[in-house]
């Protein structure tokens, strides 16, 4: 149905556009025309689809709420609270469409058919309703045409509308993510303390689990503290960025100050290959050639090590990471003034010298900005933890026991089919909306860091 | 120059040469990681591509298919009764083996050795009542055995080939009736619980519709709000705090839009759960910095000779945009969208959360049937504990490691190709 309508709504406007666009050709015999003839037939073809549309987008938003609040009108004397309110209008809506299993009793019966009568309603309401603003919108748009108004003026600012509703897109992403997880962690945080969630020391969600009825709140008290995983996010960035650090720092410093121009074209684009690499390829990697390998020299030495060690993980995202630091700091280094190493040259300082002394202190902001989207990139990164890391939230620093992260568990707890409603799954969206805070901050601290540099040598 | 000085000379000369082999062990060190990754990938992936039959003999019995009929029809066939006829086939290899332990022969095909007795005797009707040769596909142990993967000396109990099995298997081998030929049903086959039969159609058919879906939404949205942001837009405080929010968006964790997908998608929208519908849209609102990003740069490297020249020619801004920056900036937008695709293939997380890890054992057709994709096939083989799965799992990477190196090459061409270098 609503297919039907928006194609018959989207071909009307086609024809609108040759039909406007010959009205054009035929007003042009006897006056000059203001645009384009093409310009005649956009204008049509806007009247015509847009008005519609937006109109249909509205009505389809708002059209479920109304038919809702309509059906549980009849419910509002029997004193139910909002989840029993949803169950039953979820029944209703399976009894109408003929896939409710229960029991039927004579009130859902009823309402179910006030539904389909109330959908009946709506449906036929708007497709008049939208007819009428197609004649509407139409002919006033064709008498604006007729009297040879100026045609290109509207047709532009209202492209100009396009163009900033589609810059719109990006913030209501942003808008989308902030609300998804604070409406369920907020939810969460009505189960659960915040103070017990951001102090407490032991994560074990699965403990929360009961069947039919509330969970014990003295239980939930102690299974939702993240301090494990808040440690075991960043316990194996650390490791990451103890193995990216040196290697990629100094392979930038290699390809900016002493590698020809060749090996810096080749090796550049073949170190930046690792970045490309799917990270569930690296998780592959590590649980079944680091992790192994790390527990047999572990052995060797007589340590006891986990198959999934917190060290395997970190090390083989680390160097997934090099190539974030490599390349950016290459960069900074490289827009560093000739004249500061010049200068240096001129004292009679080494290559070397003059690289620690004038160009790495000149570049530390940049590189400093590039080590925090790295670190952003690691405490975000999931499939390699979730596939090399244990999924017990241990808390330990220990590099050689298993740990856990928030992405991690946010996978772990969101896996195969989620109830709403129920607190484990909305702590994954509480995990969620910590994770974003902190990179968040980690991004804006980064990105000021590198926009500040780059205006100093500009 | 004293002695002194020299030494110190010496000294700042071995410290340079120093420095400049930490550089080169470093790059030495990332590349080698490139290698050595590359190479376990290819050397337990490359097997996977060569599929192990078993060749014996089949007596299509009429009286054991249970047909009476004189000519019997397709439907007779389709309706007879195989599983002697395959039973025999199977015990034929060791006539002498005692009835209860036949399940040791049965257990060296894969579970579908009955339905492969079926579909040689449906494709070729007048084999009826003969007995012809049949290729049947290995069970996943005896195929690890043949391609060497499987460790022959570790004790018989620890070991799911038994000795008999391997007796039989060396047989065979010796008589020619093993062949190892290209393994095509790893690209035409959907998943499976059997490693043997377990193939990537389903999940590649998954990643390309939801790579689509991907990009029916993220490319047009994105060009626009470039356009917008590059050539229309005031400089006011909103319009600053659109360019802020879109650098954050591209740095945001994947999982967290996986989060977005299932809050807003699933459970306000109620898409239909584990399809590349949903997947896609996911993926898309991801992608859509990055094209802006580079879609903002390619208009911003148009140089403004270009938009002079237009507006001295009397077209409108809109005219000037759309008719001449626009399209000269579509090399680099296109490279960018290609790039921003190739990301998203590579996604698995936000995948798992709305549940494209399921197990698909049906090639979807359209965009609304649940699929797995390409990554998600990765993840889901890898926690499997079966032998076979491992090559699997590794040729599947080379699968998506050829898929992400054709994009990038093709982003390359695009760029190099059509790019006009202004100056």
């Amino acid at each position: 149905m609503n297919l039907i309508l928006v194609t018959f709504i989207i071909l009307l406007a086609f024809t609108s556009y040759y039909f406007g666009r010959k009205k054009a050709l035929v007003i042009q015999s006897s006056q000059r025309l203001t645009a384009l003839p093409k310009f005649y037939g956009y204008y049509l073809a806007a009247w015509c689809a847009a008005p519609a549309l937006i109109i249909f987008a509205l009505w389809s938003v708002f059209e479920p709420s109304i038919v809702k609040t309509f059906i549980l009108q009849d419910y509002t004397d029997q004193n139910l609270t909002k989840n029993e309110l949803q169950l039953i209008y979820t029944k209703v809506k399976a009894l109408a469409a003929g896939t409710y299993t229960g029991n039927i009793t004579n009130f859902l019966d009823e309402s179910a058919n006030k539904y389909i009568q109330l959908k009946g309603i709506a449906n036929s309401a708007k497709v008049a309703i939208i007819l009428a603003i197609l004649i509407f919108s139409l002919s006033f748009a064709y008498r604006s045409v007729q009297k040879n108004d100026r045609m290109r003026e509207p047709v532009e600012i209202f492209l100009k509308w396009v163009l900033f509703v589609a810059s719109l897109g990006a913030v209501l992403v942003t808008i989308g993510i902030v609300f998804s997880l604070l409406f369920e962690a907020i939810r969460f945080f009505q189960a659960v303390k915040i103070f017990d969630f951001i102090f407490g020391t032991h994560w074990y969600p699965a403990k929360t689990f009961v069947r039919d009825g509330q969970p014990d709140p003295e239980l939930m008290k102690d299974a939702f503290g993240a301090v494990p995983l808040f440690a075991g996010t960043f316990f194996i960035a650390f490791i990451a960025m103890c193995v990216a650090i040196p290697i990629g720092l100094l392979s930038g410093i290699y390809l900016s100050e002493y590698a020809g121009r060749d090996v810096r074209k080749y090796a550049k684009p073949i170190i930046e290959i690792l970045a490309g690499i799917p990270t569930v390829v690296y998780g592959f990697f590590a649980a079944l050639t680091v992790g192994p390998f790390v527990k047999e020299i572990g052995n060797a030495m007589g340590l006891e090590v986990s198959a999934e060690s917190a060290l395997a993980a970190g090390a083989v995202m680390g160097v997934m990471i090099i190539p974030f630091i490599s390349s950016l700091s290459d960069d900074v280094m490289t827009a560093v003034p000739q004249n500061l190493r010049d200068g240096s040259y001129a004292m009679g300082a080494t290559k070397s010298e003059t690289v620690k002394k004038v160009i790495f202190p000149a570049a530390l902001p940049g590189i400093v900005g590039s080590i925090l989207l790295a670190v952003s990139r690691a405490v975000g990164e999931t499939m390699i933890v979730v596939m090399a890391s244990g999924l017990a939230a241990n808390l330990t620093m220990n590099p050689l026991e298993s740990t856990s992260t928030i992405t991690a568990q946010i996978v772990v707890i969101l896996i195969g089919d989620q109830q709403f409603g129920d607190p484990k799954t909305q702590s994954a969206f509480a995990l969620g909306i910590s994770l974003f805070i902190v990179t968040l901050f980690l991004n804006v601290i980064a990105l000021s860091v590198v926009k500040k540099y780059r205006e100093k040598y500009e | 120059m004293n002695s002194f000085k020299k030494n110190l000379l010496k000294k700042r000369y071995n410290a340079e040469r120093r420095f400049q082999w930490y550089g080169k062990i470093a790059i030495g060190l990332a590349l080698s990681f490139l290698a050595v990754f590359m190479f376990q990938i290819f050397s337990k992936g490359y097997s996977a591509f060569q599929k192990t039959w078993i060749v014996t003999e089949v007596h299509y019995d009429k009286e054991l298919l249970l047909i009476d009929a004189e000519s019997p029809s397709k439907d007779d066939l389709e309706n007879a009764d195989y599983y002697d006829v395959a039973y025999k086939a199977m015990t034929s290899l060791d006539p002498g083996l005692p009835e209860e332990e036949d399940r040791q022969l049965i257990q060296m095909v894969s579970y579908k050795y009955e339905a492969e007795v079926k579909d040689l005797l449906l494709k070729n009707p007048d084999y009826l009542g003969k007995i012809v040769p049949i290729k049947l596909t290995a069970s996943d142990d005896v195929d690890q055995v043949h391609k060497g993967n499987y460790p022959r000396d570790i004790p018989e109990e620890n070991r799911r080939v038994n000795d008999y099995q391997l007796q039989i298997y060396d047989m065979l081998n010796e008589r020619g009736d093993i062949l190892s030929e290209f393994n095509i049903s790893f690209f035409t086959s959907p998943d499976s619980r059997e490693a043997e039969l377990a193939g990537i159609a389903s999940s590649f058919m998954g990643t390309v519709f939801s790579i689509l879906v991907c990009l029916a939404f993220s490319f047009p949205v994105a060009v626009l709000a470039a356009i917008y942001l590059e050539e229309f837009a005031p400089k006011n405080k909103f319009t600053d705090f659109i360019e802020v929010n879109i650098n954050n968006l591209a740095a945001v964790p994947s999982i967290v839009f996986g989060l977005l997908g299932l809050g807003v998608l699933l459970a306000v929208f109620n898409l239909p759960r584990s399809t590349p519908l949903v997947g896609g849209i996911t993926l898309s609102l991801m992608t859509l910095p990055t094209i802006i990003i580079a879609a903002r740069a390619s208009l911003k490297a148009v140089p403004p000779s270009i938009r002079e020249a237009a507006l001295a020619m009397g077209a409108s801004n809109m005219q000037t945009t759309m008719h001449h920056t626009v399209p000269l900036s579509m090399p680099g937008t296109l490279s960018g969208t290609i790039i921003g695709l190739a990301q998203a293939l590579g996604e698995t997380a936000p995948l798992i959360l709305i549940g494209m890890v399921a197990f698909v054992n049906t090639i979807p057709g359209t965009p609304v049937d649940p699929a797995a994709s390409l990554p998600v096939q990765i993840y889901i083989w890898s926690e499997s504990a079966e032998r076979g799965f491992v090559e699997k799992v590794s040729a599947c990477i080379m699968v998506l490691l050829a898929f992400l190196i054709l994009m990038n090459l093709a982003a390359q061409i695009v760029r190099h190709k059509f790019e006009k270098k202004w100056s």
